[in-house]
């Protein structure tokens, strides 16, 4: 029983789990179709094309461009509350396995290549400000601010950038629907090059779309430091060792980052301390000031 | 700031309620549909 439970609570398992959960009507990938029921009304919290044919749920990033930029002009209250809800629970914590776009990265950086990549301290530094300029531009400013003549606008981050997007949907319902088929131009090269870059990067550097395009991401990222999901480090038994960061999928300082906004929860950095000095739960703040003071005393 | 921290996350809960609740009285949620049901050609590079 014990080994099934810790099966079952892997984080590829669970990642591969809920990527199948938000993407479960499959018989539409072979049909060049989407599903059209009442639950697409409801945001997953990772980043997952509405139009998958599998999905099941909507995109919160694409309705976020839909509320923004369409007819019935006005604040996205309904999208907006999701996201803060969604963060104010877990934080990046649905992006470290929440995500299905997350996990097609996860999954890509286990190929065995040669080398793999790092950025840079200064320069990943100052390219993981990207990803709040993408959310702020294509999320939140050209929707609300470029109408057309009829007053609607476009979700330019899904229209120019999203791989997820092109991966999720653009790919099979071109392949399975004749008559987008025939409607493949310029712009459809655009996004398949784009997004074959991307998941080529996603090879040899961890996590790239999430370190610096992700405007999902960059929303969750507010909440990190004050979501009831919380991460802490026990300073009493950090040896400093190290062996934290060299795990972290997101590059990040551990023993100075933990719980920072590029931290994505995955628990890599806790399962791999030989001291048990980084602790996670929706009480972790609580017990780690408990912690402090008994050591303190 | 810090002594206010620890309330934050049950005021973020708080307004995720009241935006939630909003959205819904103002049928937001009609939009996400429309949008999310039928294929997003701009999603998918077509549009």
């Amino acid at each position: 029983m014990k080994k099934i439970w810790s099966f079952l609570t892997k984080r590829p398992v669970i990642q591969g789990f809920w990527a199948l959960f938000t993407n479960s009507r499959l018989g539409n990938f072979f049909n060049g179709a989407i599903y059209t029921g009442d639950l697409k009304a409801v945001c997953v919290p990772g980043l997952n094309c509405y139009s998958c044919p599998g999905a099941t749920g909507a995109c919160p990033i694409g309705a976020l461009q839909a509320q923004l930029g369409g007819w019935k002009r006005g604040f996205a209250f309904y999208t907006a509350g999701l996201l803060i809800l969604f963060g104010a629970l877990f934080g990046r914590l649905i992006c470290g396995f929440l995500c299905p776009f997350g996990f097609i990265q996860d999954l890509l950086y286990r190929i065995k290549t040669k080398k793999k990549l790092r950025v840079p301290n200064k320069l990943d530094t100052r390219l993981r400000y990207i990803k709040y300029a993408v959310l702020a531009v294509f999320v939140i400013i050209l929707p609300i601010f470029l109408v057309s003549e009829y007053g609607v606008s476009t979700p330019w981050f899904c229209k120019l950038i999203c791989p997820a997007g092109t991966l999720e949907g653009g790919v099979p319902l071109v392949l399975g629907n004749p008559d987008l088929r025939a409607s493949v131009g310029l712009l459809y090269a655009w996004k398949i090059t784009l997004m074959l870059a991307i998941l080529t990067l996603c090879v040899f550097l961890s996590r790239a779309f999430c370190k610096y395009l992700c405007p999902l991401g960059a929303i969750y990222s507010f909440f990190n430091r004050s979501s009831f999901y919380r991460m802490k480090l026990d300073e009493g038994r950090c040896t400093r060792c190290g062996a934290c960061s060299r795990v972290c999928p997101m590059d990040i300082d551990v023993p100075h980052d933990l719980d920072g906004p590029e931290c994505i929860r995955c628990q890599e950095c806790k399962h791999i301390c030989p001291h048990g000095a980084i602790r996670s739960d929706f009480a972790a703040g609580i017990k780690h000031k408990e912690a402090s003071g008994h050591a303190a005393d | 700031m810090n002594k206010l921290r620890p309330y934050l996350k049950y005021a973020l809960l708080l307004l995720a309620a009241a935006f939630l609740a909003v959205g819904i009285l103002r049928q937001e949620y009609l939009a996400v549909l429309r949008k999310a049901v039928m294929i997003c050609l701009e999603c998918i590079g077509i549009g």
